[in-house]
């Protein structure tokens, strides 16, 4: 009885209702946008690009989550991502033969372990030395493009390996692989998150850091592992991406994830302001977001113009979730009373 | 110098929150060229009249005259146009900026359409001689101690046309020196015509600059009197009023003993081996609180007692490892221990109920059941989450225990009352089972009915043999409740009583002064 | 009256920028033949007005306690903007100059109005200024707008000789015009002096009777001013519109005001620590050129570890402590 009272209470059932609306507008105003077909053995369609797109993003909105669950942000994981595929593509080499300079299982462990590295950087400046989560995550962004430049000696490089391929094109039992990945990745967060006390410490360090050192929680680490996380999930984007596209653009890579990202985690129900976090909420929010974009290139939109939208959309959830947003359009003045 | 008309008349003051009345009907009158106090306990209602008077709140109900005319200031800026200024505990300044800028800032002197640096200097100098100060006026405000901050606070008030000055709790971060020269200025003031507004929770410091004293209790209006007609003795009995001790521990102890009773708890500390549960030698933080000893028995019920500001808190965030001490040892059950966090504490199990239940206690939007079984789960560690089903069992059993009313274990505790607030956070350390619980003002801002419960609940745990420090500003529930008493006078233990000496007035007065 | 012996950052941070400017320029010219010339110098100045102007605005917007990531975008919208009206409409270059001036201060407006109406964060709002910014850019044109105009090849080309001895262009006069009213601003203007108060301690401010709000929006609206005047001078430069110029500038802007001095917790700093800081960021540019074989990316890096370095010394000596008698809490 609870549960089935509480479902439109429940903060995933918006994000749903969101993606549902989308959909629908799309049944009626695009033609063809639900047609599957098979060939050579894959589901190919509008949907399915929409999730095969949707890939990184969803693997950036996991770490991100539990990074904003904490009352932080990470605008790095763009960054993170071009440097983890340049140094995936860089190790591979790209030889036209086709052979990899180093074997693809080094150099993906090579971009995970620095991606993870890049996260354990931000993670210590805001555990350890106490910087705001926003100018800590700045400093990887300005250096971390570079680095990246560097890495790939400023030239795009393109990968003919075949093989590696698979990460971002390939198909598993007619669903794109990436997905497997996205599906591992969420299944593993998950389980950590709520199968152990993590998740409830996480909520509780971004409620109220005082209260949860108080309770015995060592807070420093918690935020120190968050944003070791993001960096790594960074790093399996980059590599997913870098896959998709076989090549890596240091200037390029990552351009504007971190605030698909961001919107994708927001949409799905994580405030900004930390606390209760929605792991799925975040997957669906991504869901949102592919799905936003592809219809609105259905439309003859260029994607440049599409972040225009994107921009948009995250100042109009700004403003719902500002209270005095809110108060100026309901005209209720503040929500509880002042305790004396 | 005192003229017969009052400048500020506030009449029939209501104010309300919901459940609680916070002024029931209150006056006050303040006069031109004195020093009106206002005294009251935790709760009384005297920094919510003030609030009133400076915009923070607008009354429910009655009315405020200034000079006459009726007003009804809705922030502090309106009401600082109205010439009522007030003095904050923490300095409302910048300290980024000179001297010169936080008193002039807003109004700074310009020639030509630029700011003029020397005028705005020579009148920060002169602002300040008027309290008989001569500082570099130049230097950044940081580099200044608090004392001077605050005579910069007062002559950037100076600089504006005020009528009335507030100063809310100016004097606890001063040392002996310094409160003199800010009296020496609250006095120079004074004599000038000015009329103040003084809050302050040390007794000697009321007795060495008020004219006039206001007593409120309960949010209601006592009295108001001539200092010099008020002994020290009759204030705080005012302040406390007078109660009915409707039990106490150690007249249960006895009763029950007499009746041979088999739950009747054992003499304190003779159960186990004799050593204390917890035992503080010279324990202390410099700026914190001065090197103190205690100790606390199985099955002893600890109090601590003293005012506001006193020391209780810091000695408690020692005792719990959320703050290090720079000397002395603690020792947990005969073993000398170092606590340098929380957890550690939790592990050797303690528990600790912050005064701040806001800032410091609750997660707002975790569910009751969430927030009750935090600890516990520190206790069994990351890797062990506690089953969902075993959560709900023991969040389900606390809130039957304690008598929580909420709608249902997974409701935010949020939105629940302060008072079923503070079981939540009770609840939350008992389903740790602690050896020993400290209790950092369990019964701030709870209605009657809450706090009975609370201390019942307090004594019924002692019964099992926990030991249990507890905090309170009221007298009259510190002593309800136990076994011993230290006393705290401006972060320093004077004394620490059993006994017979276990009254109001024996509490009283060391806190007055006395040992 | 007891006083501490804390190290007032303001000055020495201007001065510890200065110095390294001083010691990157020494170094260039030991190391590299034909480095240390005057005109070298003043190139600095030449290459960077546009990073100068904006990086005036920025420095008043973090002093304020703010941020503002959009100025890269809105460079580029600028230069679009600029590019599109001279040769698409043929409007004349006083008019286009206006237009282009207003667009700047109505979009940092807006972005402030929001920020302080709402009460939302300064970085998610600029952020989505930054991006709705480039789209509009691909809005007016994919491709590179050239300007014929001969208004802009004057000043493209005009180079303004002193005894023979060096030249600038007229966009370093625009630049150190903005220094110089920066300067004044922010020490004889009683909106300079709220900006402190409000960095310093805003509850602080609003108690004291400042104009909080009004002063707040006013920067994010100086500052769109200050991206739109770099994005033109930009122009002046590069002779084109090109909606992908001033990609990752923000960076550059941000980093350039804190290197020079300006804590990111905001209500210290200034105009002319900033200035030094830009042209450390134009002599590490041209160290690397000079140098020839490193990849012009270092400077990214380099300007990221600068950045890094002073942000956390600045976090250092907050934890020291803020004056002599320490509350308890």
């Amino acid at each position: 009885m609870e549960r089935l009272r509480s479902l439109t209470q429940k903060r995933i059932f918006w994000p749903i209702m969101a993606l549902v609306v989308l959909m629908g507008f799309n049944l009626f105003f695009t033609p063809n946008f639900f047609r599957l077909e098979i060939k050579d053995g894959h589901l190919y369609g509008n949907l399915i690009d929409i999730i095969k797109n949707s890939a990184p993003i969803m693997v950036l909105a996991i770490g991100l989550t539990l990074v904003i669950a904490t009352k932080g942000i990470d605008i790095s994981v763009g960054s993170v991502v071009a440097i983890s595929a340049g140094v995936a593509a860089m190790l591979i080499g790209n030889g036209v033969k086709g052979d990899p300079t180093h074997p693809i299982f080094v150099a993906v462990g090579a971009a995970l372990l620095v991606s993870l590295l890049a996260g354990l950087w931000n993670g210590m400046l805001v555990s350890r030395i106490g910087m705001q989560p926003i100018i800590a995550t700045l400093i990887l962004l300005v250096a971390g493009r570079g680095i990246a430049m560097v890495t790939t000696n400023a030239a795009i490089v393109w990968l003919y390996v075949r093989p590696f391929a698979y990460l971002g094109q390939g198909y598993l039992l007619g669903l794109p692989f990436s997905i497997y990945i996205v599906i591992l990745l969420l299944v593993f967060t998950h389980l950590a998150t709520r199968y152990t006390a993590l998740g409830l410490f996480i909520e509780s360090v971004g409620i109220n850091n005082t209260a949860a050192r108080y309770t015995g929680i060592n807070a420093k680490n918690i935020l120190l592992g968050v944003y070791t996380f993001c960096g790594f999930t960074a790093g399996v984007a980059g590599l997913i991406v870098c896959s998709t596209v076989m090549s890596a653009d240091g200037n390029n890579a990552g351009n504007g994830y971190e605030m698909s990202a961001i919107l994708a985690v927001v949409m799905g129900g994580t405030s900004l302001s930390g606390g209760k976090f929605y792991l799925f909420g975040s997957i669906i929010g991504a869901l949102i977001v592919q799905t936003l974009t592809t219809t609105i290139y259905a439309f003859g939109v260029p994607p440049e113009i599409a972040q225009i939208v994107i921009a948009l959309v995250v100042i109009g959830i700004s403003l719902i979730q500002s209270d005095k947003f809110r108060a100026l359009f309901y005209g209720i003045a503040g929500k509880k009373a002042v305790q004396p | 110098m005192q003229t017969e008309t009052a400048i500020v008349e506030m009449k029939k003051i209501r104010k309300e929150f919901p459940g609680v009345l916070a002024l029931d009907e209150v006056d006050f009158r303040l006069f031109p060229g004195e020093v009106h106090t206002i005294m009251g306990q935790n709760g009384a209602g005297k920094s919510t009249l003030v609030k009133v008077l400076t915009g923070v709140y607008r009354a429910d109900g009655g009315e405020i005259l200034l000079e006459g005319n009726p007003i009804n200031p809705e922030s502090p800026l309106a009401a600082q146009k109205l010439g009522i200024n007030t003095l904050y505990q923490e300095i409302n300044l910048c300290l980024n900026l000179s001297v010169a800028e936080n008193i002039c800032i807003g109004k700074e002197p310009r020639k030509l359409g630029r700011i003029d640096w020397s005028a705005m200097y020579r009148q920060a100098e002169k602002a300040l001689a008027r309290l008989n100060i001569t500082i570099d006026v130049t230097e950044n405000l940081s580099v200044y101690s608090i004392a001077v901050q605050q005579m910069t606070a007062i002559a950037r008030v100076l600089n504006s046309e005020a009528k009335v000055l507030v100063f809310d709790e100016p004097t606890s971060s001063l040392d002996e020196n310094e409160v003199e020269q800010l009296f020496s200025v609250v006095r120079k003031l004074r004599d000038e015509g000015m009329a103040i507004l003084f809050i302050t929770h040390f007794l000697n410091q009321t007795y060495q600059i008020s004219d006039r004293i206001t007593v409120l209790k309960d949010g209601r209006f006592v009295g108001e009197y001539r200092a010099e007609n008020l002994p020290r003795l009759e204030l705080i009995t005012k302040m406390l009023g007078k109660e009915l001790t409707v039990f106490s521990q150690r007249a249960r102890r006895k009763g029950a003993e007499e009746s041979g009773h088999p739950d009747a708890p054992v003499e304190a500390g003779k159960r186990g081996g004799g050593e204390p549960l917890i035992r503080a030698e010279g324990l202390g933080l410099h700026g914190s609180v001065e090197p103190f000893n205690l100790k606390v028995e199985e099955g002893e019920v600890m109090g601590l007692a003293g005012l506001l500001g006193s020391g209780r808190s810091e000695a408690a965030k020692l005792l719990f490892g959320i703050d290090t001490p720079d000397e002395g040892d603690f020792f947990i059950q005969g073993r000398k221990k170092k606590l340098p966090s929380p957890k550690q504490a939790i592990l050797e199990g303690m528990g600790f109920c912050s005064e701040d239940r806001k800032n410091e206690g609750i997660f707002d939007e975790l569910s009751v059941r969430d927030n009750i079984i935090q600890a516990l789960q520190i206790k069994k560690g990351v890797f062990h989450s506690i089953p969902k089903a075993k959560q709900q069992q023991i969040a389900e059993k606390l809130i039957k225990e304690l008598s929580i009313k909420t709608p249902h274990a997974g409701y935010p505790v949020g939105k629940l009352s302060g008072g079923n607030q503070q079981k939540v956070i009770l609840a939350r350390w008992l389903a740790t089972q602690p050896v020993v619980l400290i209790l950092d003002e369990p019964t701030r801002g709870i209605d009657v009915g809450a706090k009975l419960e609370i201390m019942e609940q307090i004594l019924n745990l002692s019964k099992t043999g926990m030991g249990i420090i507890f905090i309170s500003s009221e007298f009259e529930e510190v002593i309800r409740c136990s076994d011993r008493i230290a006393v705290l006078r401006d972060r320093e233990f004077i004394a620490e009583l059993d006994g017979e000496n276990l009254n109001e007035a024996k509490i009283m007065h060391i806190i007055a002064g006395g040992k | 009256m007891t006083k501490s012996n804390l190290i007032n950052p303001r000055h020495v941070s201007m001065f510890v920028t200065l110095g390294l400017f001083i010691l990157l320029f020494g170094t260039g010219s030991v190391l590299f033949y034909g480095f240390f010339s005057l005109q070298n110098f003043w190139n600095l100045f030449i290459d960077n007005s546009y990073l100068l102007i904006m990086a005036v605005g920025m420095t008043f917007v973090i002093i304020s306690g703010g941020i503002d990531l959009s100025v890269g975008s809105v460079l580029a919208l600028s230069t679009m903007m600029t590019s599109a009206l001279l040769e698409k409409a043929g409007l004349p270059p006083p008019v286009v100059i206006f237009l282009v001036l207003l667009m700047g201060t109505v979009f940092g407006f807006s972005m402030g109005y929001i920020i302080q109406t709402f009460s939302l964060p300064p970085f998610i709002i600029t952020l989505a200024g930054l991006y709705l910014a480039r789209g509009l850019c691909y809005v007016i044109s994919l491709d590179t707008i050239g300007i014929t105009n001969p208004f802009w090849h004057v000043m493209a080309r005009t180079k303004i000789r002193f005894f023979g001895l060096f030249f600038i262009s007229p966009s370093v006069v625009i630049a150190l015009a903005m220094v110089a009213i920066g300067m004044f601003l922010s020490r004889y203007s009683r909106f300079g002096r709220n900006i402190f108060a409000i960095g310093g301690n805003e509850q602080s401010a609003l108690l004291m009777g400042l104009p909080v709000a009004l002063t707040k929006i006013s920067i994010y609206a100086f500052n769109g001013f200050c991206s739109a005047l770099g994005g033109i001078v930009f122009t002046f430069y590069t002779l084109s519109g090109y909606a992908l110029n001033g990609k990752n500038m923000e960076m550059d802007v941000i980093a350039s005001v804190v290197i020079g001095g300006t804590l990111l917790t905001g209500g210290v700093g200034g105009v002319l620590g900033t200035v030094f800081a830009v042209l450390v960021y134009g002599t590490i540019q041209v160290l690397i050129v000079f140098q020839g074989t490193l990849n012009a990316w270092w400077t990214r890096i380099a300007i990221g570890f600068l950045f890094f370095l002073v942000t956390t010394l600045q976090r250092i000596f907050e934890n020291r402590g803020t004056g002599v008698k320490q509350l308890e809490k």
